[in-house]
């Protein structure tokens, strides 16, 4: 670019420019929580043409990747038979209902007493619009899927440091800080500050836009009146018949007050590009995906199978396991290849034999940690007494999230909340307590946002991940240097062995990693079978 | 947390003068602490550890903790299904809780792991993140 020229902002840069004012922080803590952001690389069920030749496939691990692989292995003319270390389909995949009991490592034991239809995801609860693998899985197994509700305006953001402590609503944070920043970026425009950054003309459209996006009257201010209460809502909102004339709002928070509270952090969370609506949950739980994948492979999946040993030699490969209770009764049971599904953390407890290099791989990548509860309240006191209808409340105390349910609106009777979605040190804190601890500390915390909990609470689930005896943590997480280290090596197809999971992506946590994961390997596998 | 610094301070000068054994008084109290809220979590309030489709090994009677240095890498690097705590921990509560597994569950291992020693194994960038 000559010196000379009027420098005009690209597009690009106008919006970095934005970005960088606006919400840097936003948008850093958001890909920052989820890794690289990366579109689905699904495109349409997988084909495997070619024969065979009659070849097993030992698959081990039931969760979204297993049974995934066993589906189209079998649907391809493969023999599949699958070993699964629990009693049920879905592994992650997973929903805790009324009446299920729930042993977690040290014994702790708890029996769900949610009434009959409540029900709590402990893992996943959300399947994002571009996550076209898992929602295809569904669409093909008659999973009836409905919105998750990822932002309410109406529900709250809250940090015990700013406003008393008092909770504030989504709407009139995200409103005003909008607002203010919007006014504050036209003054500046009008004051000629851009002048260096953008020809006159830019600048016009700049204004427009900036009145557009922060709710700006005509003279670009953020003020009292038709536009801001639009946003923020009213002080009395119009209504019918005589005395409806709307009220404006007028007692506007001051942008200092919002930028020091943090809230504002809040703003950028549903913008994610996995979280950005639509988005969606399966009717009646998660666990309806796992269900649906056990029943149509019922023939094939053999539960309460502990993997113990996995043993490759020319011929084929032997897997050895035991009965989970007793650690007894061994039996060995061989294919011509095995794909595991086994979480690492769990894997690289497992005598294996595999390359030094894939070895290391297994052992690289430790485990995030994350807890869970689900709180049964007498009445849905959000709906009734707050107006909240699904969605989430952001906090800066430990519980982080209150979930409120997206489904079964406005009905009278019972209801279940997300109390807690704890992650970080917290979770760690979290996962050394007593499940009954964790949902007591849940129902503290959450009266602070919500008082009514103190007299509409009745009992509570509370799962932290480390603490599950099948995963040991939440989900891989990856390092960068351990990306670039292990990665490859993880993927490869060591003779007769493969790896598929979330662990096996670049979208880890989430179950598209495990579906992605698991086309990529029996891809591979088919081509290396039919090649053969 | 104040607190804790100040008890890091009367240590070291105790230390510098008198027995290595009075730095364990505050050392104690912190690291029960730190395994209380979150060594326990997988190591188990007994720290015998649990068994499921993977295992958390005991650190009760475990010979492996003979060496002190042993179960600081541990915590430092992590291992397999044990994250590592470098970022998560201060220097202080590593070693604490270090002292506090080789001194109770059965395990009687005398010697004392200084924050120094741990400061000298971590990362170069170990600002530890409190959430
Ligand atoms: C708290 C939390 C929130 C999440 N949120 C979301 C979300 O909103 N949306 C989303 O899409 N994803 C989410 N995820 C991620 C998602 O759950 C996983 O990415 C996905 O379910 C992993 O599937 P998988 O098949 O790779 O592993 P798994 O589901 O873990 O399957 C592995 C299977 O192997 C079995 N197994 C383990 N050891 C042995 C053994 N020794 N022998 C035999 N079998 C064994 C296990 O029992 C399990 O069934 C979340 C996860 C967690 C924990």
């Amino acid at each position: 670019m000559s010196s000379k020229q009027i420098p005009t902002l690209s597009r690009r840069e106008l919006l970095a420019m934005i970005g960088t004012v606006a919400g840097s922080a936003v948008s850093y803590r958001a890909m920052a929580s989820m890794g690289l952001i990366e579109e689905s690389t699904y495109n349409g069920p997988v084909k495997l043409e070619g024969s065979p030749k009659g070849a097993s496939v030992l698959i081990l691990g039931s969760g979204i990747a297993g049974m995934v692989s066993a589906m189209e292995l079998r649907n391809a003319g493969y023999k599949v038979k699958v070993l699964e270390y629990n009693n049920r389909a879905g592994g992650r995949n997973w929903s805790i209902r009324g009446g299920d009991v729930y042993t977690e490592l040290g014994g702790f034991t708890q029996k769900c007493e949610f009434d009959k239809g409540l029900y709590i995801n402990p893992g996943p609860w959300r399947l994002p619009y571009n996550h076209h693998g898992i929602l295809d899985y569904c669409r093909r197994l008659g999973v009836a899927l409905e919105p998750f509700v990822q932002l309410n305006y109406n529900a709250y953001v809250h940090n015990t440091q700013a406003f008393d402590g008092k909770p504030q609503r989504y709407r009139e944070i995200a409103a005003d800080w909008s607002g203010q920043v919007a006014e504050l970026f036209s003054k500046v425009t009008k004051q000629k500050k851009l002048d260096e950054l953008m020809s006159a003309h830019d600048q016009e459209a700049l204004l427009e836009s900036l009145r557009s996006w922060g709710a700006l009257d005509r003279n670009l201010k953020y003020v009292p009146g038709r536009e801001s209460s639009n946003r923020r809502g009213y002080e009395k909102p119009p209504g019918g018949g005589l005395d409806a004339a709307p009220i404006y709002s007028k007692d506007f928070i001051d942008l200092p007050d919002i930028l020091h509270s943090g809230l504002w952090s809040a703003i950028g969370t549903a913008e994610a590009f996995y979280h950005q609506t639509s988005i969606f949950q399966p009717v009646g739980g998660m666990g309806r995906i796992g269900e649906a994948f056990g029943r149509e492979l019922a023939d094939v999946i053999q539960y309460n199978s502990k993997v113990v040993k996995i043993h490759q030699d020319n011929d084929k490969v032997a897997v050895t396991y035991v009965d989970p209770k007793t650690g007894g009764n061994p039996r060995t049971v061989t294919a011509d290849y095995c794909l595991c599904t086994i979480p690492l953390s769990v894997l690289s407890q497992i005598e294996l034999n595999v390359s030094p290099q894939m070895q290391a791989a297994i052992n690289a990548v430790p485990y995030s940690a994350s807890v869970k509860v689900g709180l049964q309240f007498k009445r849905r006191f959000w709906e009734q007494d707050e107006h909240i209808y699904g969605g989430i409340t952001y906090t800066d105390m430990p519980i982080g999230n209150i979930g409120y349910p997206n489904t079964d609106y406005f009905k009278s009777g019972k209801g279940v909340v997300l109390g807690a979605y704890v992650h970080g040190r917290n979770a760690f804190e979290w996962t050394a307590m007593s499940p009954a601890e964790r949902v007591r500390t849940a129902v503290e915390l959450g009266s602070k946002i919500h008082p009514q909990y103190k007299d509409e609470f009745e009992n509570g689930v509370a799962v932290g991940w480390h603490r599950v005896p099948w995963t040991l943590g939440c989900a891989g997480s990856w390092s960068e240097e351990a990306r670039a280290q292990h990665y490859e090596n993880l993927c490869q197809i060591d003779n007769r062995f493969l790896v598929a999971g979330e662990h096996a992506s670049y979208i880890p946590a989430w179950q598209e990693g495990a579906v992605t994961s698991a086309i990529d390997a029996i891809t591979r596998l088919h081509h290396k079978v039919v090649n053969s | 947390m104040n607190k804790m610094k100040m008890q890091g301070v009367v240590a070291a000068v105790l230390l510098s003068t008198s027995a290595v054994a009075m730095a364990a008084e505050p050392d104690a109290a912190e690291g029960k602490k730190v395994y209380t809220t979150i060594c326990q979590g997988c190591h188990m309030p007994d720290a015998k550890g649990a068994v499921g489709a993977g295992r958390y090994p005991a650190l009760a009677n475990n010979p492996k903790l003979a060496a002190k240095q042993y179960p600081m890498m541990m915590i430092v690097n992590g291992s397999r299904a044990m994250p590592s705590f470098a970022r998560m921990l201060a220097p202080d509560e590593i070693a604490a809780a270090v002292n506090y597994v080789r001194t109770h569950f059965g395990n009687h291992y005398p010697d004392v792991l200084t924050t120094a020693e741990v400061k000298a194994v971590l990362p170069q960038k170990s600002d530890y993140e409190r959430h």
